[in-house]
């Protein structure tokens, strides 16, 4: 007798998900520990592709498209995050007010307008102002596409605290300042950092939106890579895909572990 | 004896939604008082205008006299006990409990001598370390009241805080609260719908419906001499019997029951006609003669410690009566006709 | 919404924060507003005016984007004006291809989704998270190691052809096959999410009640599952078709010259002295329109069936 929640080859299918998602990543960061200078014959196993990437010929290219992605999605994580817990304060602890509702749809049109939209829309306007396209220009278009990203996991975060807290605080005689810093944002804290590493990743991973909005001679690791495989895929961006690859999966792990502390003390 | 509140003609409207229709009770300094009505009757809403978390629409609350309205909830020597506790997650439950000592400016070390000496006080010692989801409900229940009572507050304000916790433990709450109030010396506002809660443990209880108060008294009071069919009927079980009044005169009012017999009881109106008589179903006896009633068993409940008997009068209304449940006690055939006998007192007449 | 139980308090009363509501809100109403909406509605005027040969435009109005993607008019533009199919044929393709992956990422993500929502809570977090990794991964590093897995000379035909299921390579890159399969593998974890949200929420006694009522499982899957399930698979089905129709980078890796999608007709405007950014912001005026029908189609069927 098996239960009502069985399905016979729901499991196949699972396997089968797992395996479509899965295999193209161990495949190229199978390959990127090849020895071979081809990418298509194996030349047993080898760090020289790694190597390459710190050393070779492009490594100073994509040394500083590296740093480029990473203090942006620093600064943009960092930024969007605060926004995103201002906003999510008021969204959920600031009662019904007016315009709340176009608030709540201009916080989530990043998400709404396809991405190739905001690019071209961003790219106009910064040529509609006069602004050049490079470092800033990407920084600010992150900011605002990384907002969203942010406040998602804030915003539950918050909902899921009961106001009886702050107000249990409140009627112990703490300010609104006390109750807000030391029972709201210690709460809301595996939230906040939820969302910080979320807008990080995002923002080192935007490609579209960057493309456009970059300028010419400036890069971010995903348009450097991007006009490298252009010409072919190479080794080196196997083994960049892959410590790229690390690096996501680090995050995400950590992300993961700090919203299931956060979820064992609520 | 002072006054500890005095609520005067509040008024709490939500947008078109009134919750509260020009209440006024005085509640006195060291009282245990109970609100107690069904869920919506604006027995909460009171206590969070008082605690200052809602806003008081039309009217004004009196504390010891100072009118608190427009002070914040941090500047009122209030403090509330939440039906859920609202227990700070991330706080130990020593941290918890001096939290507002904190937050008055008591230094350290005094502050945790004082919240320890509340823990002892509700035998948690024990757990001063733990974090709140290490307790059980009735730890947890005791922690927030050591939390709000560590502050020495004027009133206390407990928003049902019983309703959380199972039957066994509820009932060993209700003399532990009792005590606990009259140890303390603090007056007690208690918030709940229970009734058994609100006739056990409080000195007053304002009985509130559909925002009215509807009757302010001892436990004693409501029970024995409600005012209203409200009243009556919400507090213990009782027999609503649509009755003539033949006279009514201080108080008292003579009254045609349906079989024609006619009896003197205390009323709460002074005009005649058709009102609601109340009559509780275990001040009602049996006897095998003619009585002031008559009715026929239809159904007999096995209560254990009763029986409850579901009869049917001669004029055709239902009658509930409840009798021991003795070794001496005949059980009723089902069909017997039987006469019924009012207690002295036991019937009201009540105003609607 | 307070006035209707005010014994029950909101949990989330606004108390404190109502007053301060406008500074705390104002940062975001800044960047979204001067970064995205004014920029949008900036997108709007542009593809009124008229193209400059070296890029950009002259602030003249003009309805030459628009007519370009709707009319032919010869090669002169002196013929009388037919319809113009090229763009509208590229659309097409889009939708189609968006369809076809949101069609594939039903059929594997919705058992999948069904799958984890029914092991033991305390192992459905593994399984969800098995899920979402891949979708941490830069969306570009996926779709290039899906091309390299796929290549004529990749791995997975030189395994297909050493195990002697096929003779010579298939030639997957560059069919339409290829783009739809990298829109799936872009966007699977977006139809598992939402569906397995709604799987968790459904009451298996349904099931069982159906079962009960001599109902197959299959029956029941029909008529009580799936109707009970529906906004998760809606929000699913959305979530993938909507950046599928606009996507560039699988289309642009995967795909070629016949598989050209809306994403790379908006790129190629942009790009050098050969774009026309009226035209570009005309198209991509014309894929938000698509889309923002696409979600107003949503919200009125969540608003009808709020209640569930």
């Amino acid at each position: 007798m098996k239960g009502v929640r069985h399905y016979p080859g729901f499991l196949a299918i699972t396997v089968l998900c797992l395996v479509v998602l899965y295999a193209p990543l161990l495949v190229i960061m199978a390959y990127s520990f090849n020895g071979s200078t081809s990418i298509t014959t194996w030349g047993g196993l080898s760090l020289h592709w790694y190597v390459d990437v710190f050393t070779g010929a492009e490594a100073a290219r994509f040394g500083q498209a590296a740093w480029n992605s990473l203090t942006i999605a620093v600064i943009a994580a960092t930024a969007s995050t605060a926004i995103a817990t201002a906003a999510a304060v008021a969204m959920i602890r600031g009662g019904t007010f007016r315009g709340k509702r176009a608030t709540f749809a201009l916080i989530n049109m990043p998400l709404m307008v396809p991405e190739i939209v905001t690019a071209v829309a961003t790219l106009i306007f910064f040529a509609m102002i006069g602004l050049t396209t490079g470092y800033l220009t990407i920084l600010i278009a992150h900011v605002t596409f990384c907002i969203p990203f942010a406040y998602l996991p804030i915003a539950a975060r918050l909902q899921g605290i009961e106001g009886h807290y702050e107000q249990a605080a409140r009627d112990l005689y703490a300010s609104r300042w006390q109750a807000f810093r030391l029972i709201l944002l210690p709460l809301m804290a595996p939230g906040v950092v939820s969302g910080y590493l979320l807008a990080f990743i995002i923002s080192l991973d935007d490609f579209i939106i960057t493309n456009f909005v970059k300028g010419a001679g400036m890069e971010t690791l995903p348009t450097a890579i991007f006009g490298s495989v252009k010409q072919g895929i190479k080794p080196n961006i196997m083994a960049i895909s892959t410590l790229m690859l690390v690096v996501s999966i680090l995050f995400v792990a950590l992300s993961y572990l700090i919203n299931r502390k956060g979820r064992r003390s609520p | 004896m002072s006054d500890a509140i005095d609520i005067r003609r509040v008024v709490k409207r939500y947008g078109t939604f009134t919750a509260l229709h020009g209440v006024s009770l005085t509640i006195r300094d060291n009282e245990f008082f109970t609100l107690l009505g069904p869920s919506g009757c604006g027995k909460t809403t009171l206590l969070r205008m008082i605690a200052g978390f809602e806003d008081v629409t039309q009217g004004e609350i009196l504390l010891f006299g100072q009118n608190i309205a427009g002070l914040e909830p941090d500047h009122r020597p209030v403090n509330t006990v939440f039906q859920n506790y609202a227990l700070f997650p991330h706080m130990s439950v020593l941290d918890n409990v001096a939290f507002g000592l904190k937050m008055k400016g008591m230094a350290a070390g005094p502050r945790r001598a004082r919240a320890g000496k509340m823990l002892e006080m509700v035998h948690l010692s024990a757990f001063a370390d733990r974090l709140p989801a290490q307790l059980s409900g009735g730890q947890q229940q005791r922690v927030a009241l050591a939390r709000a009572l560590a502050p020495e507050p004027r009133v206390l304000l407990l928003d049902e805080p019983l309703s959380a916790l199972d039957l066994k433990l509820r009932q060993a709450m209700r003399v532990e609260l009792k005590q606990l109030q009259e140890d303390t010396g603090i007056t007690f506002i208690f918030v709940t719908h229970d009734q058994e809660e609100a006739l056990t443990m409080s000195d007053r209880i304002a009985v509130m419906s559909a925002g009215h108060v509807q009757q302010i008294g001892s436990a004693r009071d409501i029970y024995e001499a409600p005012v209203n069919r409200f009243v009556a009927d919400f507090i213990g079980e009782t027999n609503l019997l649509e009755v003539e009044v033949a006279s009514v005169q201080a108080g008292m009012a003579r009254v045609v029951l349906p079989g024609g017999q006619q009896v003197t009881c205390p009323s709460a109106t002074d005009t005649l006609g058709r009102h609601a008589l109340s009559i509780r179903p275990e001040r009602l006896s049996l006897i095998a003669a003619e009585g002031d009633m008559t009715a026929t068993v239809e159904r007999v409940v096995y209560l254990g410690t009763d029986l409850q008997l579901l009869m049917r009068l001669d004029g055709g209304a239902d009658m509930q009566v409840r009798i021991q449940n003795s070794a001496r006690t005949d059980v009723p055939q089902i069909g017997a006709r039987l006469g019924l006998r009012i207690e002295e007192g036991a019937a009201r007449l009540l105003a609607d | 919404m307070a006035g209707m139980v005010p014994d029950q308090t909101p949990a989330t009363s606004g108390d404190g924060y109502r007053r301060v509501v406008g500074p705390l809100l104002l940062p975001t109403w800044a960047m979204i507003g001067i970064f995205l909406v004014v920029p949008v509605a900036l997108m709007a005027v542009y593809s009124f005016l008229t193209k400059e040969f070296r890029g950009g435009v002259d602030w003249q109005f003009s309805l030459a984007a628009y007519d370009q993607f709707f009319l032919n008019r010869g090669l002169f533009g002196d013929e009388p004006p037919v319809m113009e199919w090229t763009y509208i044929t590229i659309f097409w393709r889009s939708i189609w291809q968006a369809a076809v992956a949101t069609a594939l990422c039903l059929a594997i993500g919705f058992p999948t989704a069904w799958f984890i929502a029914t092991r033991p809570a305390n192992t459905r977090g593994i399984w969800l998270f098995l899920i979402t990794i891949p979708y941490w991964v830069n969306l570009l590093i996926r779709t290039v190691s899906l091309k390299f897995l796929i290549r004529d000379n990749g791995p997975l035909n030189e395994a297909l052809m050493g195990a002697g299921l096929i003779d010579g390579p298939l030639p997957l890159v560059n069919t339409n096959l290829a783009v739809q399969l990298g829109l799936f593998y872009s966007y699977l974890p977006f139809m598992v999410l939402p569906v397995y949200a709604a799987v968790e929420r459904y009451n298996f006694a349904y099931s069982e009640a159906a079962a009960d009522l001599y109902a197959s499982r299959w029956v029941t899957l029909r008529e009580i599952v799936l109707p009970i399930v529906k906004p998760g698979i809606v929000a699913g089905c959305l979530l993938v078709f909507i950046p599928s129709l606009g996507a560039f980078l699988a289309p642009d890796l995967l795909g070629g010259a016949k598989t050209f999608m809306i994403g790379s007709l908006i790129d190629e405007q942009f790009k050098g002295s050969l774009g026309n950014w009226p035209f570009g912001a005309a198209v991509s005026m014309i894929l938000m329109t698509l889309v923002m029908i696409a979600l107003l189609v949503y919200a009125r069927s969540t608003a009808k069936g709020g209640a569930a």
